[in-house]
């Protein structure tokens, strides 16, 4: 454009700053293009203070930065790791944790004891207000450190805990230290195999107690990576390999944690090869993926368990034969094969297959899809004219609750809706509230590979996530029984007894077990994905 | 000239405060229990949730909370967000990669529209002014969200021209794409306008004026005829700035740049009424000031307005 205006000369400033600008970004992308470190798609984490980081990102960067007490084998045994050994008392009460000597942080301290004992007093004591503190509840002295509020929400506050160190947590020497349980549970050594049980070096309290300002950005964990410079929030997480480990050594030099917004968007790096491991296909890529990446899309078992929850307390859905005749109406393989093209498994018991005491079928009939025999059942015990499904519309359950719906129509003749709510956390305050919204879908992904950390949380009395008011002595007494007992297999007998309560009272319909569902890059092979939804970093290996 | 702007920089402040308070007062209403929001599926222990209430304040009331962000605001304190970060700090990561984006895309749609609505003027009711009508009727019915899918399938996944996504530290050529779907979004009406205004200027005394002269045609039309036709192009250029924002949020997710629209997204999905009312208090003072800028510019365009 001909001229010589001064907003056309601002414009052209304007041009020339952004090309300045715009060039001086660019070079750190391809520096490491051709070494041996590989790219993981993930979410912004919403924490890396183990004990705060209970989200699927967030647990996945954390281990690479930590090494854990315990892993787990191809049996989903705990097998000791950091911990050179772990052992209960007679009574399953005190458990004597033993640390492998000369490990390290990567700030060079020497890993203790009481580094455990700080990092877990500091994930439970209430205040904190750390996501994953609930995870301390069993270790005695967990009740000091979160009173309660008196009078439930009212206008008197929760007081503050006098003490803000676990009573049951007692160091030996530097390298011992001694859990003391509130109630015997002999099974204890698997839930430590969590991320939330990693310890902090001393460099992460500016004083007791005081997680110092900007550690998490900067975490130092003890585990066979480093973080390379900070977490750049909403970008990337760098770490590279720690040259002197003790440990298992991985195979790759470094990993980055490249963040997304959007899985579809990840789905476009990971085909145009700007990613290497894409951990969750979205479901709109599925029907593309194998010819996109033909043997580099694959499918793995996960822990993921998606059920529908009665509302045992309204009159119309009391009756276990009404539960069950619904549970029949629904045809749980076509609903796999057409909505989730393959990627999710037809459920038939209460637990995922992933655990140890899983009885395939035990459902039983009540979990075949038979609709005559559902309709005479339904029919006989008077069940409703209306069901409605409630679901969050966040999380794009639409597809496949339609369809439950149209099964349901017709297979026992009844009105069958779909009712969205915006949120899961609307949908769970209506349900807490005993607001009439009908059936309610649900999901669950394990913490630690036990039965217990199904039936607990999902089907007693006071679970966490038992949204749906179901409740049954007999359960919760044979759920108490099995974590009290003597050895981890006659825990596993009674939690089986408990798990035969279930099928007959079916306060739940079990639908599908969930898969991991990825693909990876040519630069990559040996890509493994375990239970918890994360890349196996040991096995996973660069193509030379 | 002075006095004019002093008042107004005084009318922004209210602005300012006006704006703030309905947005928050929009997230309050949208707030259902940040805590689960943040926690996704997983159970809330009650501890867990008394500390998180006290910390955010959550159970006081609206009027209560909005004064606690006020004076933090005052104080030059934006606060966390819910996930415990420094909003400010946010801010000073997501603005520039923002900035360039919208500046680019700004640049790249009045650079097109400017010119194509100049010919189109010119040669009005030709092959050329219908076919660029057409264009821009298209570019109207076409919704960002499908343009920016669209168009990183196209050029990105199968053609590979760009990149399909970005980062946090993007050049110009990654920037591209991205600038090129979002000066789609405000580029027609930008072009219907020039044209416009570009045809009844052609009309115009000091046109005839200048022709009678005997002076170039080009620079007739290149320096007379759009000098005076620009203004109300500038006009909808910074009114754009809006659209652009609102564009930026589509836009960004898809090509993964975290900028400000992919926080403000992460905000409102997961209830982060800090976050949200942080950013947006920032993008209001830009569009002030753009505005106060836009109009200033009418001065040095048109010598004929004059501001007391």
């Amino acid at each position: 454009m001909p001229g010589k205006r001064p907003w056309k000369m601002v414009a052209g400033a304007a041009a020339i700053s952004l090309l300045v600008a715009g060039c001086g970004g660019g070079d750190s992308d391809d520096a490491s293009a051709n070494s041996n470190t590989i790219v993981i798609g993930i979410s912004e984490p919403e924490h890396l203070l183990p004990t705060n980081a209970t989200d699927d990102s967030g647990s996945q960067v954390l281990s690479s930065l930590f090494y854990p007490l315990v892993d787990f084998n191809s049996q989903q045994e705990p097998v000791e790791v950091a911990a050179e050994s772990i052992t209960p008392d007679k009574a399953n009460r005190v458990w004597t944790i033993k640390l492998k000597p000369g490990f390290t942080f990567h700030n060079g301290e020497p890993v203790t004891a009481q580094n455990y004992i700080d990092a877990w007093n500091y994930g439970a004591y209430g205040p904190n207000a750390q996501t994953g503190g609930y995870f301390f509840e069993r270790i005695d002295g967990y009740a000091e450190l979160n009173p309660l509020d008196p009078d439930k929400d009212g206008p008197q506050k929760a007081p503050t805990p006098k003490t803000n160190k676990l009573s049951g947590l007692e160091k030996v020497n530097d390298l011992t230290f001694t859990v003391k349980l509130s109630a015997p549970f002999s099974s204890f050594e698997s839930v430590l195999g969590y991320s939330v049980f990693n310890p902090l070096p001393k460099a992460a309290f500016s004083a007791e107690g005081v997680i110092a300002d900007g550690f998490e950005d900067q975490i130092i964990g003890n585990g066979p990576f480093k973080l390379k410079g900070k977490w750049e929030h909403d970008n990337e997480i760098v770490v590279e390999k720690v040259s002197d480990f003790k440990g298992q050594v991985p195979k790759i030099d470094g990993v980055t944690w490249k963040i997304y917004q959007d899985d579809q968007t990840q789905y476009a790096d990971l085909v145009s090869g700007n990613v290497d491991v894409q951990m969750n296909i979205p479901i709109e890529a599925l029907s593309k993926a194998s010819a996109d990446l033909g043997t580099r899309f694959q499918m793995s078992e996960n822990s993921g368990f998606d059920f529908i929850g009665f509302p045992t307390y309204e009159p119309e859905f009391s009756k276990p034969e009404v539960r069950k005749a619904i549970s029949m109406a629904i045809n749980r393989e076509e609903i796999s094969d057409q909505i989730f093209l393959g990627s999710r498994i037809p459920a038939k018991s209460f637990v995922s297959p992933v655990v140890r005491g899983y009885r395939e079928g035990i459902c039983g009939e009540a979990c075949e899809y038979s609709p005559a025999k559902a309709r005479k059942l339904y029919e006989e015990n008077g069940g409703p004219e209306e069901i409605k499904i409630t679901y969050n519309v966040d999380g794009g359950h639409k597809a496949w609750v339609d369809a439950t719906c149209n099964q349901i129509k017709a297979s026992l003749g009844v009105n069958c809706t779909g009712s969205p709510e915006p949120k899961f956390s609307v949908l769970q305050q209506k349900a807490r509230a005993h607001e009439r919204i009908g059936l309610i879908r649900l999901g669950w992904i394990m913490d630690y590979p036990l039965m217990e950390n199904y039936l607990g949380p999902l089907y007693s009395t006071n679970g966490s996530s038992n949204h749906y008011g179901w409740s049954n002595s007999q359960f919760d007494q044979l759920l108490k029984q099995g974590a009290q007992a003597a050895t981890p297999q006659a825990a596993i007998k009674k939690w089986q007894q408990a798990e035969d309560i279930l099928v007959q009272e079916m306060p739940v319909i079990p639908l599908r077990f969930s898969q991991n569902v990825y693909g990876y890059s040519e630069k990559v092979q040996n890509v493994e994905m375990n239970l918890f939804k994360r890349v196996d970093l040991y096995e996973i290996e660069t193509i030379a | 000239m002075f006095r004019y702007i002093v008042r107004r920089l005084l009318q922004m402040i209210l602005t300012f405060f006006g704006a703030t308070f309905v947005v928050f007062a929009l997230m309050f209403a949208n707030q259902d229990d940040p805590i689960q929001a943040l926690a996704g599926e997983k159970p809330v222990s009650d501890s867990l949730r008394a500390a998180l209430t006290e910390r955010y304040h959550l159970d006081e009331g609206f009027l209560t909370q909005y004064w606690y962000y006020m004076k933090g605001l005052l104080t030059g304190d934006l606060g966390k967000s819910l996930t415990g970060r420094d909003i400010s700090e946010m801010l000073v990561d997501a603005w520039p990669v923002t900035i360039r984006l919208a500046i680019l895309a700004i640049l790249i749609a009045a650079a097109i529209a400017v010119t194509t609505g100049v010919y189109a003027g010119i040669r009005r009711g030709g092959l050329f002014d219908n076919g660029t009508l057409l264009m821009t009727l298209l570019l109207l019915a076409m919704p960002i969200v499908v343009l920016a899918p669209l168009a990183q399938l196209v050029f990105a996944m199968e053609l590979r021209w760009f990149p399909a996504t970005t980062t946090k530290d993007a050049t110009l050529y990654e920037l591209l794409l991205p600038a090129i779907v979002l000066a789609t979004t405000v580029i027609a009406t930008q072009l219907r306008v020039t044209r416009t205004s570009v045809v009844e200027n052609l009309r115009a005394d000091y046109v005839r004026t200048a022709r009678a002269k005997g002076l170039a045609p080009r620079r007739v039309t290149w320096v007379h005829v759009l000098r005076n036709s620009l203004i109300p192009v500038i006009t909808l250029i910074g009114v754009d700035l809006g659209v652009l924002m609102s564009g930026a949020i589509v836009t960004e997710e898809v090509f993964n740049i975290p900028g400000v629209g992919f926080n403000l997204a992460r905000g409102i999905r997961t209830e982060d009424g800090p976050l949200v009312v942080g950013f947006v208090s920032v993008l209001v003072i830009i569009f002030l000031i753009v505005n106060l800028a836009v109009d200033l510019l009418y001065a040095a365009l048109d010598p004929r307005i004059r501001y007391e």
